[in-house]
């Protein structure tokens, strides 16, 4: 379990339920400023991935390190506040709130209980939720209660609640799922955006948005991986098309 | 003075339903009721801090706890020590076998003070004991529960069996506790007679001020980020935990908060009524504080207020007609809340009060009396002018 220069390093990880292994001894390295697309066939673990590396689920063995410092060990909110965020598959924003409350609960200041009694939305706080709210097209939206807003937007809210809290690693779980072909184009263009200067891992389903965004994409299947490379690459390999045509 | 207009008043709105609230408690209640009524109104008062304390916990926290009746009652007992070791003093109880200590020691064969009693002949300790005594009981309770991400259902049953093992244990320590007789004859408050009539009237004053001030500490956390993350848990658990929140340490804090303010109630209700009991820590108290605010609304700081007024003056009027039936009355009426109308007396006033408030707005009255004031402000400004 050697440093490295990957913003995450993921090495040997399995985790199993039962006897059943999920994820079986997993090697993932991911650089700063890249946007890895991780796609695979149903139950290949793709989002048990994602649950190991926020926390959500424990491993069972091997090692998680972003940026260096080992996340196996820590809890939940440990984890966000060392740079990790994560979307979730359904849109999870709190709809009894508006968009900006939304934001504004997500800013990352005033995370403990006595921080949050004393919280003041100031200058700052508020020019960055409008700053968001631009980035992720809901600027005028901004009043409305969220649970008005349509499946995309929502998908669109919970990646700028993350966005504003401006982690180092992103993780997305189907962004464009329930998406009109218009917002997903908004979408790709979103995620090539926020690339710069952090490391994005996305879990997308859709090739042709995945041709779009992704710098490299990652086959997993049976909880291994199965190819790793460029969109060309994968799409030509014949384990991979054996996998989702095979059968 | 924005800060207090917004936050703590609760805006226009928030303002006008306090200034209601306390018109009616301050000032209409004291001048139509005798002491007797009055004096009961002040009893159901001290309910009214345990349904405000379920807004916090449940309305906004989503955790239904069905045992605040545990913290009222810790709250009652802390006062009722206290003024137990003032009306038993050695001149006072000079015809038991270990004079100086409360009767009901003396009749189980007690012969000295218990230690945990001692401290109980301070005040300041006592008035300490009261906010701190329940608070800490809560954080020990919650902080086993929360951090192991006990919820929902569970947290219900356990703090219910909570409830259910602190009456079993007053019950059964009678010689430290009093038993089910409780703690009784309470006469003096250092030296001041809490019995007489004047000192009824302050201590119905104090309480009702006190709960106006629970109000607007509730407002006050309500309307901070606490609150809108408060509102975010209860809706999407997860997605706070996962945007760096210990999502354990907000609950345990709400769960410590709504305890110190049952508390609070439950020492006012020693004062005002004279005695306290195992009666009301259990399981039956408990649920029907809950009722109380479901009545009131559970999100209404306001509404639970006269959600416990009502439920109560009911319970006083059925319980003396129909005394059997008053128990499936309660049940009825806590399922029609639950089924009909989910927000309560507050949810119906927001539904339907504009239709009660618009045509009294509009009476000719108001209009003229606007109308001249329009007109007189015309005529200066005119004037000043010239």
């Amino acid at each position: 379990m050697s440093n490295t220069d990957f913003t995450l390093a993921i090495e040997d990880l399995t985790v199993s339920f039962d006897g059943f292994k999920a994820v079986d001894s997993l090697n993932l390295y991911i650089d700063k400023d890249e946007l890895r697309v991780v796609i695979g066939p149903n139950g290949a673990g793709k989002t048990t991935v994602l649950d190991l590396i926020c926390g959500k689920t424990k491993s069972t063995s091997g090692s998680i390190k972003f940026k260096n410092k080992e996340l196996t060990k820590l809890a939940e909110h440990e984890i966000v506040h060392a740079g990790v965020g994560r979307k979730f598959q359904t849109p999870s924003i709190y709809e009894n709130l508006s968009v900006y409350d939304n934001l504004e609960v997500s800013f990352p200041r005033g995370r403990s209980v006595f921080g949050s009694l004393a919280f003041k939305c100031d200058e700052e706080v508020d020019s960055r939720i409008r700053e968001v709210a631009k980035d992720i097209f809901l600027e005028e939206f901004l009043e409305m209660e969220s649970a008005l807003l349509s499946h995309g937007q929502k998908q669109w809210l919970e990646i700028g609640m993350l966005l504003i809290q401006e982690p180092e690693l992103l993780m997305l779980d189907e962004p464009v799922a329930g998406m009109s072909v218009k917002e997903r184009e908004l979408t790709a263009d979103l995620l090539n955006r926020i690339c710069k200067g952090r490391s994005v891992l996305v879990i997308e389903h859709d090739m042709d948005f995945v041709a779009k965004i992704a710098h490299k994409v990652t086959v997993l299947h049976q909880g291994k991986i199965l190819a790793e490379g460029d969109m060309q690459t994968v799409q030509n390999d014949p384990n991979v098309i054996e996998v989702y045509l095979g059968h | 003075m924005n800060f207090v207009y917004d936050r703590l008043l609760g805006g226009k709105n928030g303002a006008i339903g306090l200034a209601i609230l306390a018109a009616l408690i301050l000032i209409v209640l004291p001048l139509v009721l005798d002491l007797f009524r009055l004096n009961l109104v002040g009893k159901y008062l001290t309910y009214a801090f345990a349904a405000v304390s379920l807004v916090l916990l449940w309305g906004y926290g989503g955790i239904l706890s069905l045992g605040q009746g545990v913290f009222f009652g810790l709250g009652g007992y802390c006062m009722a020590m206290f003024l137990k070791l003032e009306a038993s003093d050695p001149e006072a109880t000079k015809i038991q076998s270990t004079p100086g200590i409360p009767d009901f020691m003396d009749w189980n064969q007690l012969t000295e003070l218990p230690w945990f009693w001692e401290p109980f002949e301070s005040f300041g300790f006592t008035l300490l004991a009261v906010i701190l005594v329940p608070s800490i009981f809560a954080f020990i309770i919650g902080y086993s529960m929360f951090k192991r991400r006990v919820g929902g259902v569970y947290f219900a049953i356990i703090t219910q069996i909570i409830a259910l093992i602190l009456t079993v244990l007053i019950v059964g320590q009678q010689g430290y506790t009093g038993g089910i007789n409780g703690i009784t004859d309470l006469k003096t408050l250092n030296g001041w007679d809490i019995r007489d009539d004047s000192s009824k009237y302050i201590l119905y004053f104090i309480n009702a001020f006190l709960l106006f001030g629970v109000i607007l500490l509730c407002r006050f956390i309500l309307t901070s980020k606490f609150g809108r993350l408060l509102l975010a848990m209860r809706d999407k658990e997860d997605r706070v935990r996962f945007s760096g929140y210990d999502v354990s340490n907000f609950k345990i804090f709400i769960f410590c908060v709504s305890a110190m303010i049952s508390a609070i109630g439950g020492a006012m209700f020693t004062l005002q009524v004279g005695f306290m009991s195992p009666s009301f820590v259990g399981i039956v108290p408990s649920i029907e504080m809950v009722i109380f605010a479901a009545v009131g609304g559970r999100m209404s700081l306001i509404g639970v207020v006269y959600g416990t007024l009502m439920v109560n003056f009911g319970k006083t009027m059925f319980s003396e007609t129909f005394p059997e039936l008053w128990l499936y009355l309660m049940g009825a009426l806590f399922i029609a809340v639950v089924m009909y109308f989910p927000n309560g007396l507050a949810g119906l006033w927001e539904k339907y009060g504009n239709k009660i408030v618009t045509p009294i707005k509009n009476m000719k009255v108001f209009s003229t009396i606007k109308s001249t004031i329009e007109n007189k402000r015309l005529a200066k400004a005119k004037a000043s002018n010239e």
